[in-house]
This record gives C-alpha cells, structure tokens and sequence, in this order.
C-alpha cells in the first residue's frame, strides 16, 4: 500500500503580540494520519472553530509551515518554500475549494476567467481549444458544462452552481487530493445535498480523494469513509465515520452528537444541552492525554486518572 | 386560542428601480397572506433570493427605498394600540420600535460597533425607549444580561474581545431588554458551530417563553425549525407556499418543495441516498408563469404552467398552496416515528 498524503506528528503553534506580552496559541498539536493512494475516501475532519481544523488544513495545501513534525505528500515533504516549478508540481496534485463560493470568485469578472486561469496555468498551453476542452471536461464531471458557464458573471449563478464551478475548477488538474473547506455552510439548504452527493461521486466514479472539513455531523456522517473529531488542537477521536458517530466515546465527541438538532421531534421544542456534557468535555481541554486504540478499530484520548 | 400579534393581508412588495430611463421591478414579497400568533415561534424558511429577507424588512418597518409597499397591509396589534407600518409615519414607527418590535440580527460581529464599548451600544439602543438613565438605566441592563448569563463585565468589553457565541448572546440582549411584544430573528445560528447554536437556540426560546413574545424566526435550516417553531410557513420566489404546525410539516408535507426540504435533511444513522433539488431559485425579475416552483417540481402537469395555485386549508392550521398537495408524499428520510402519521 503506497501513502498518498502522510501527515507525522504535525503541530502548529502561533504567536501573537509584540516583545511585551507575547502569547502563544497551540492550534493543532500532535495530528497524525494517513491516507492511502489505492483506495480514495472522504477523510472529514470536525471541530468547532479554534478547533485547528483550518489551520491543518492550510499546512497540508503549504500555506502554512508546522512548527514540528512533518507532511508528506506522496513521499516528498510539503513546504512553503521551494521552487516554482516545485510548488506547480505539487498544486497540480493537491487542490483546494473554499467555504463561500461568492468570495472565491471575483464578481467582477466572469466565472470562466477563475476556470481558464487555472487551465493555462496546469496545461501550460495557450491553445484556446485544448484550454476550452479542459474547461469543458471538468464542468461535465460536476453536471454543468462550459455553454451554460461561458459569458455569466457570479451574481448570475445560485450559489449551489457557483459551488460547483469551483468545485471543477480544482478538477481541471486531475488532482488525486480534494481539500474542502466547509464547502456547504454558505449553501442553500435545497442545494447543499447535490454538492454533498457531487463529493460522493467524485470519490465513487473519478476515484479523488477528499478531505472534508466541516462541523457538521450529519453531512459527515452521510458522507464519509473515515474521520477524526478536533477538540482545540487535539485530535480526540479518529476512525470510521459510522462506528465513531454511532457510539461516540470521547465527551466532546458526545456532545458533539448530543448537539446536532434532530428532526426526529420536530415540534416539542426539546433544545437543552445537559449541562453535565458540557462541562465534562469543557474540562479536558488542554490536557494531554494520550490516543489509545480501541478493539473496533478507532482511537480515542484517555486521560490519566479519568 | 390566542389572539394574534401581526396580521398581513395580501401583502405586495416590489423593489422598483428606475436608473436612466430603464425601468426594473423585482417582485420581492409577491401576495403574502399570514398571521402570528400573541406569544409563538413562527419559523420562516426560505432559500436566498426567496424574498424572506424583502418580507422581514417589511415586517420589521425598515421600509426604503427601492422597496416599496404596493399592496396589502401589515397589521400590529400592540399594547399601546394598534399599527399598520406598511402606512405608517415615522413618528409612529419609531413609537414602537425596539420597545413592541425588535429584530435580532445576523452576523453579530458586523452588527455591533467595533470601537465602542457593549456599555455604549446598550445605551445607544435602549436608554430612550425604555426612559431611562444612568445608574438605573445600568441596573436594569446587568439584570437583564444576567439572564441571559452574561457577566456584567460585558458591557466593558469591545465586541472583538467576545466569543461568537457570547456576541450572538449580547445582540439577543439588546433586542430583548426593553422587553418587546414582537421580536423577528433573522438567522440568528447562521454562524455558530453547532455546541454554541444550540445554546443560543435554547436561550431565545426561554427569553420568549419569559416574556411571551411572539417570534418570527428566520432560517434556511430545516432542522433550527424543527426544533425552535410552533409553526413553519416556506417562503418559495416571493410566495408563501405552504404554512403549518411544525410536526405536520415535518411528517406530512403538502408541498413538493416542503417535502424536498425535509427529505434532503441528512440524518446520523442513515446513509441512504439523499435526493437533491435540481435547477436555481427563479429571477425575481422574471418569474415564471403559474405556479412559480413548476420547473423544478417533480409533480408539475399543464395546470401548473398556467395558473396560480391559491393557498387551501387542509389541515388545521395547515395551509398549501399546490393544485397537486393530495399526491404529495413525505420523501425518503421523513419517516415518522410510528404510530404518529399514517
């Protein structure tokens, strides 16, 4: 089994202020995880904000550097620095779709510049043919196509297309490695299951593995193969997505779960959080612990004397 | 039952822009006909560019131009008497805003200002509704945040140095603390992660409960709905489309795009097969004729191209406006507990 993405011990720590009053933020400390090349999964991380989910993400696309441990990208180490024609290489193989697919876009140009950009660039070519038909293939394999794209600006395209052009502009590369960053918060709620089906059939039929990043259980749980839950920094738990979310050990895990709004009765207005939850995952943060794998295959922080 | 608090009748509005001798009219809230009731939650759900933010504005009595009231009526019933704002004056309006109707707004950090202090903004909202100052005027303020458990240091801080979910918590407070009859909440969750939007959800349905207020509750989630609404009315391209008691929209949909809604909601302990909706939200510039959710609609046949569905009980307190609403089956993934719905 060949390693496509290898992330080793990785931590990233910032820090803020001046020479007087420096503070230091552990935003991911000690992350660990591997995805292999044969079999593409959607690997989901969860958190809540300042959970470090972000932060990892930005190391393993090399925007950002860690301060221990390392990424390995298909054998070769992923950094910040190095040559162009390096960091090419390396785009071409790992690409990004952001959160709000209206930002992403410059609203003052049309959505086929964002796409062709990209298509020169990785086909190093400026033959409008080749450069179109690139265009047009990535398009398809969303469900759109470059007629119904070509001379529309991004105000005129709902939010779920936008989502999706963006989604086949980082297909233009063929990239083995999809990161999406909240792809669906910023989404209508009667679009955001065709982009969530679209991630599914992208692992399915094109065989692209992705990470999904998001805080929500229910599209992870519908969705993906693994994944592994952050609690500030921490990884708490990490495994396969049903036997983690149908049993979750970890308290934050739990409360997790205990926080998603269930439609199941809808109309009784239940709401409360049991307070006890609350404080029990409260409490273990900023403690070390250790992750321990359990018999069904997950791994989940203890913490000594708990 | 209780009586209601707002009544719209009919109500039109259109943005009309007239720009250089071209003319353009989007038709934003197109024959809106609801009622709220005196101490519910009425959950408004609704895609972006539905027109549930046009309604809102309307309700809320934030009225300007290019939005115009061209028809209808929205009718008040306060304490201290009762208000059409769709004609009202501005001396009017501004007898009973924030002190009868108030609005919790989205996205807590823009709507706070970044170089005043909580304290400031506290006095900037509340101290002339409520005709009060200083010290008392403070007293009354820490009491109220209290229960919203918020430290009285609060009002010290500057918005930066909170939390989202403490943020989220202080415009709640600004809109509650002169103890409002009405209150609109316009995607209050919207970006909270989903330990702190459950807090928060939970926090607005006791204040209401405290104070007996009616809610209008604003959000495209279908699951904030079923767990905040008494009722639920869908907003679809400028109509209401279909208005019920919250159970029954969830278990008994009477509205191909209701039923879309719910069955897309994804569920832990269930991977089946998601159906997602097809097409975009029409042009409100441009609707299409008849009824306007026919090009997406599963169940559309030659009637619905051409004529416009009216709204029809058929339930209580269940409203739909479908020619088809009798074929209209809960989709996958809406399956009822048993021994609750047939």
């Amino acid at each position: 089994m060949t390693t496509l993405l290898d992330v080793r011990d990785v931590s990233k720590r910032f820090t803020m202020g001046g020479i007087f009053g420096r503070k230091t933020v552990d935003a991911v400390m000690d992350a660990s995880f591997s995805l292999s090349a044969e079999n593409p999964e959607i690997f989901t991380i969860i958190g809540e904000s300042g959970s470090g989910k972000t932060t990892l993400a930005r190391m393993i696309l090399g925007l950002e550097d860690p301060s221990e441990g390392e990424i390995l990208f298909r054998g070769k180490r992923v950094s910040r620095y190095g040559g162009r024609a390096e960091k090419l290489a390396f785009m071409s193989q790992v690409q990004p779709v952001f959160q709000n697919p209206f930002e992403a876009f410059n609203p003052l140009k049309k959505v086929e510049r964002y796409l062709e950009s990209t298509a020169r660039r990785f086909l190093q070519t400026s033959d409008r043919a080749a450069i179109d038909r690139a265009m047009d293939e990535a398009l398809q394999k969303v469900g759109l196509s470059l007629k119904e794209v070509r001379g529309r600006f991004p105000h005129e395209m709902s939010g779920g297309q936008l989502q999706r052009c963006a989604i086949a502009r980082a297909l233009i590369p063929n990239p083995p490695l999809l990161i999406a960053d909240e792809p669906v918060s910023m989404v209508d709620a009667s679009l955001r299951m065709s982009i969530v089906n679209l991630l599914k059939s992208l692992r399915d039929d094109l065989k692209v593995s992705v990470i999904y990043i998001t805080h929500d259980l229910a599209t992870a749980y519908y969705i993906s193969n693994r994944l592994i839950i952050m609690q500030r920094g921490r990884i708490v738990e990490m495994g396969d997505a049903r036997t983690v979310l149908d049993n979750p050990q970890h308290p934050y895990s739990k409360l997790l779960k205990a926080s998603v709004l269930s439609t199941d009765d809808a109309g009784d207005g239940k709401l409360a959080t049991d307070p006890e939850m609350v404080k029990a995952a409260g409490d273990l943060v900023g403690q070390a612990g250790k992750l321990v794998t359990k018999p069904d295959g997950r791994e989940v922080r203890v913490y000594a004397g708990v | 039952m209780a009586e209601d608090i707002v009544k719209v009748e009919g109500l039109k509005a259109y943005y009309q822009m007239n720009y250089f001798g071209v003319s353009r009219e989007v038709r934003a809230v197109d024959g809106i006909t609801m009622t709220v009731r005196k101490g519910e939650v009425y959950g408004i759900a609704g895609e972006s560019s539905s027109g549930k933010t046009s309604f809102i504005k309307v309700l809320a009595a934030a009225i300007r131009p290019p939005l115009k009231v061209v028809e209808g009526s929205v009718k008040f019933d306060f304490k201290n008497g009762p208000i059409d704002v769709a004609t009202a004056t501005p001396k009017q309006i501004e007898a009973v805003r924030w002190k009868h109707l108030s609005y919790i707004m989205q996205g807590s950090m823009s709507v706070l200002n970044p170089v005043r202090r909580i304290g400031r903004t506290f006095h900037d909202f509340a101290s002339r509704p409520m005709g009060l100052t200083g010290k008392a005027f403070e007293d009354r303020v820490i009491a109220h945040l209290a229960r919203l458990k918020l430290p009285p240091d609060v009002l010290k801080a500057y918005p930066h140095e909170l939390s989202g979910g403490m943020r989220q918590r202080v415009t709640i407070g600004l809109a509650t603390v002169c103890h409002p009859e009405f209150i609109i909440a316009d995607e209050p969750t919207t970006a909270l992660d989903v330990v702190v939007q459950k807090e928060v959800l939970s926090l607005i349905r006791d204040i209401q409960k405290e104070m007996n207020a009616a809610v209008v509750f604003v959000t495209h989630d279908m699951s904030v709905h079923a767990n905040v609404a008494d009722r639920v009315g869908i907003i679809y391209a400028g109509r209401l489309v279909e208005e019920g008691p919250t159970r029954d929209m969830f278990f008994a949909p009477k509205h191909p795009y209701t039923a879309h809604l719910v069955a897309s909601l994804p569920r832990i302990g269930d991977v089946k097969q998601r159906p997602a909706l097809e097409g975009r939200p029409p042009n409100l510039a441009d609707p299409p004729q008849g009824c306007r959710f026919h090009p997406r609609c599963p169940l559309a046949v030659d009637k619905c191209r051409q004529d416009v569905p009216p709204m029809e009980q058929v339930g209580p307190d269940h409203r739909t406006a479908c020619w088809r609403w009798q074929d209209v089956k809960p989709l996958v993934g809406a399956s009822a507990p048993s021994g609750v719905m047939a």
